[in-house]
């Protein structure tokens, strides 16, 4: 139970997202230092601006311009930047309510210290050098002690050379995965070329690769039991296109491989037989490359196929 | 309408992490632990529902491994949703109401121990013009007790109080994560310190759900359910008022939390200063007694500890320690979803 194993993981994603008319404008504007906002049916002026009524769900298209200065509403001093927030020094997040608007943006505020911040503190918008259209466009806001912006929101008709329509959100995070005990018995196996399994206590099935439960009876698997390594084709597909970053040519046969003495066929590779020629039933064995954590591929051990009964609950 | 009922609840010892143990692994001990606390057995549950969340294991589908422990096939009735157990729970509940099942199986799970939970959360925010900033959990909230203070709702002193008070009630609990005396600390994002944060752990809850004579069958005492309500408000931070939570109200007002005072509140509240907040949308006041578990001061197993709270409150009915409970769940930032049960015991209702 102690030597659990564990390996780093990351989960990372580009999500490009289109954007509709109202958030098109308001990213577009930041990019040309200009903060829009959307004016509701009530006359209420939100910044960042929505599509839609957060109230009545009505549809919002009425953009007006706002002040790049406001008040800051609420803020919490960030003593510990993390990774990938807009400062890198500690700083506070703050909810900052434009002049012109009536609802508050998130970012945040460079300032020296807890101290020098407050609730009703005036502040102002300190624009990214490279804009692109992304709410990052704001570097963050600073300190402001000079002239209110305009208190009156201005028309504005939100439209921009060369819009922006879409944004890319990269994110990236870091894991520490442990496959826990069932998994972790089966990949050291397989360190060693051997396939091991786990049978349930109740039903007496023999499942490869363990996964520590009985879907079937809903409790634990512990006993461990080797199975293969030779085992038996119980279903297959020809594969004719040819994967991203996979140096297998096509086309080659994808199987499903009942190990001899396993309840639960396991996927693999086949090989060393012309790929029309290989069949339900056909018996064959794992090949190890040097150094591999899975069998390569599985060949054609040459005995006689297997009878149809023998394997036809695991198809 | 039918009569519905918890009348099993179990949770795991919640811990910092739980390396050794897979998905399915934390799990079945406290699915066997409900099955048999009911005598049932796992096919002659209606219908099964989970909660739980990708983004804290980082991988896809995590959650079809845990159907494994509840014995799936040949195929059951089931259903997951990406979301705290106790929101699995009430698509039991209304499952159940419908007709279409007498028994319901709800378990949630969650191992924030392989990642960084402070920044796994922030992927739930608006894409456009929030997660581009990584704001954590911590910070959201953080903002949210900077306005509780400056409303004078609450002050960093009445905070600590908070964690105090809760964590001293959770000695009495063997499940919680942290107990006894634990120092304010220093601000983890000012005016939250350490103190004022939930333990960052791995845990898993199931409860069982049932209807009518089959309830009163299965539990000496069932938690009748007598309302259950969730509500939302808008995504966008600062259109919201952050020291209110009307749609906590309103749940609760649907589910008919103040149709007569509780004895009981379980209420999800993982920072202290959200406590406050709920608090006065509940309208709660000495009379009720607030999370003697602990709450999620003491053991935060993100996507089941809203599930545990219902646990809590109905196991306090079981016991008898309370005749009518409220049992609080949230999730989102700044407390942006929320849910409320109200649960009786039988001698409550005559
Ligand atoms: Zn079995």
């Amino acid at each position: 139970m102690t030597d659990v194993l564990s390996a780093p993981l990351v989960v990372e994603f580009p999500f490009t997202r289109s954007l509709g008319p109202v958030q098109s404008a308001f990213l577009t504007g930041l990019r040309e230092r200009t903060v829009l906002g959307v004016r509701t049916d009530d006359g209420t002026v939100l910044v960042p601006p929505v599509e839609y009524d957060p109230v009545t769900a009505s549809e919002l298209r009425e953009l007006v311009e706002v002040a790049a200065t406001g008040t800051v509403t609420t803020w919490a001093w960030n003593p510990s930047p993390r990774r990938n927030q807009p400062l890198d020094t500690p700083f506070a997040w703050v909810l900052v309510r434009l002049d012109g608007a009536a609802t508050a943006l998130l970012h945040a505020l460079d300032a020296p210290g807890p101290a020098a911040v407050h609730t009703g503190m005036r502040v102002r918008i300190r624009w990214a050098a490279t804009r692109t259209g992304a709410i990052t466009d704001i570097a963050c806001f600073e300190p402001y002690d000079g002239e209110a912006g305009p208190g009156q929101p201005a028309p504005h008709e939100g439209e921009f050379a060369d819009p922006v329509t879409g944004i890319a959100a990269p994110a990236r995070l870091d894991y520490v995965h442990t496959p826990g005990r069932a998994q972790s018995a089966y990949l050291k196996a397989l360190e060693g070329h051997r396939t091991v399994g786990e049978r349930c206590p109740a039903c007496r099935k023999v499942y490869v690769p363990p996964r520590g439960a009985c879907p079937t009876c809903g409790i634990a698997t512990e006993e461990e039991v080797e199975v293969g390594p030779r085992g038996t084709v119980t279903t297959f597909c020809i594969v004719n296109i040819k994967a991203k970053n996979l140096d297998i040519e096509v086309p080659y046969v994808y199987a499903h491989i009942a190990l001899d003495g396993a309840d639960l066929a396991l996927h693999g590779r086949i090989a060393g037989i012309p790929y029309d020629q290989v069949r339900m039933g056909l018996r064959v064995e794992p090949v190890w490359a040097e150094g591999a954590r899975h069998p390569d591929h599985y060949r054609p051990t040459g005995e006689p196929d297997a009878d149809y009964d023998t394997y036809k609950e695991l198809v | 309408m039918r009569d519905v009922a918890i009348v099993a609840f179990a949770q795991t010892a919640h811990r910092r992490r739980t390396d050794e143990l897979s998905e399915v692994d934390l799990l079945m001990p406290v699915l066997h632990e409900v099955l048999g606390a009911t005598g049932l057995k796992a096919n002659e549950i209606g219908f099964t529902c989970s909660g739980s969340a990708d983004y804290l294991a980082g991988r896809a589908f995590s959650f079809t491994m845990a159907l494994d422990g509840v014995g799936a096939h040949p195929p059951i009735s089931e259903s997951h949703v990406e979301m705290d157990g106790a929101w699995a729970l009430y698509e039991a509940w209304v499952k159940i109401m419908t007709g279409e099942a007498d028994t319901a199986l709800v378990y949630s799970y969650g191992k924030s121990s392989p990642g960084e939970v402070r920044d796994v959360l922030s992927r739930q925010l608006d894409p456009y013009y929030l997660a581009p900033l990584w704001p954590d959990s911590v910070a959201l909230a953080a903002l949210q007790a900077q306005a509780l203070i400056d409303a004078g709702d609450t002050d960093e002193t009445a905070l600590a109080e908070i964690a105090a008070r809760s964590r001293a009630d959770a000695t009495a609990n063997p499940y919680a994560q942290l107990t006894g005396d634990v120092p304010a600390g220093d601000h983890l994002v000012h005016p939250l310190r350490t103190g004022d944060c939930p333990p960052i752990g791995d845990g898993a809850a199931a409860v069982i759900l049932a209807a009518g004579d089959t309830a009163r069958a299965l539990c000496a005492r069932p938690a009748w359910i007598r309302g259950i309500d969730h509500r939302i408000e808008a995504h966008s931070l600062g259109v919201r008022d952050l020291t209110d939570s009307p749609s906590t109200r309103l749940a609760a007002q649907h589910a008919g939390a103040f149709e007569r005072p509780a004895d009981t509140a379980e209420l999800h509240a993982p920072f202290t200063s959200q406590e406050v907040v709920l608090r006065k949308a509940l309208g709660l006041g000495d009379d009720t007694r607030v999370n003697p578990s602990g709450g999620a001061l003491a053991a935060n197993p993100v996507m089941a500890a809203g599930l545990i709270r219902l646990g809590e409150a109905a196991a306090r009915i079981h016991r008898g320690e309370s005749d009518r409970a409220l049992a609080h769940a949230t999730s989102g930032p700044c407390l942006q979803q929320n849910l409320v049960a109200v649960l009786e015991g039988e001698s409550a209702h005559v």
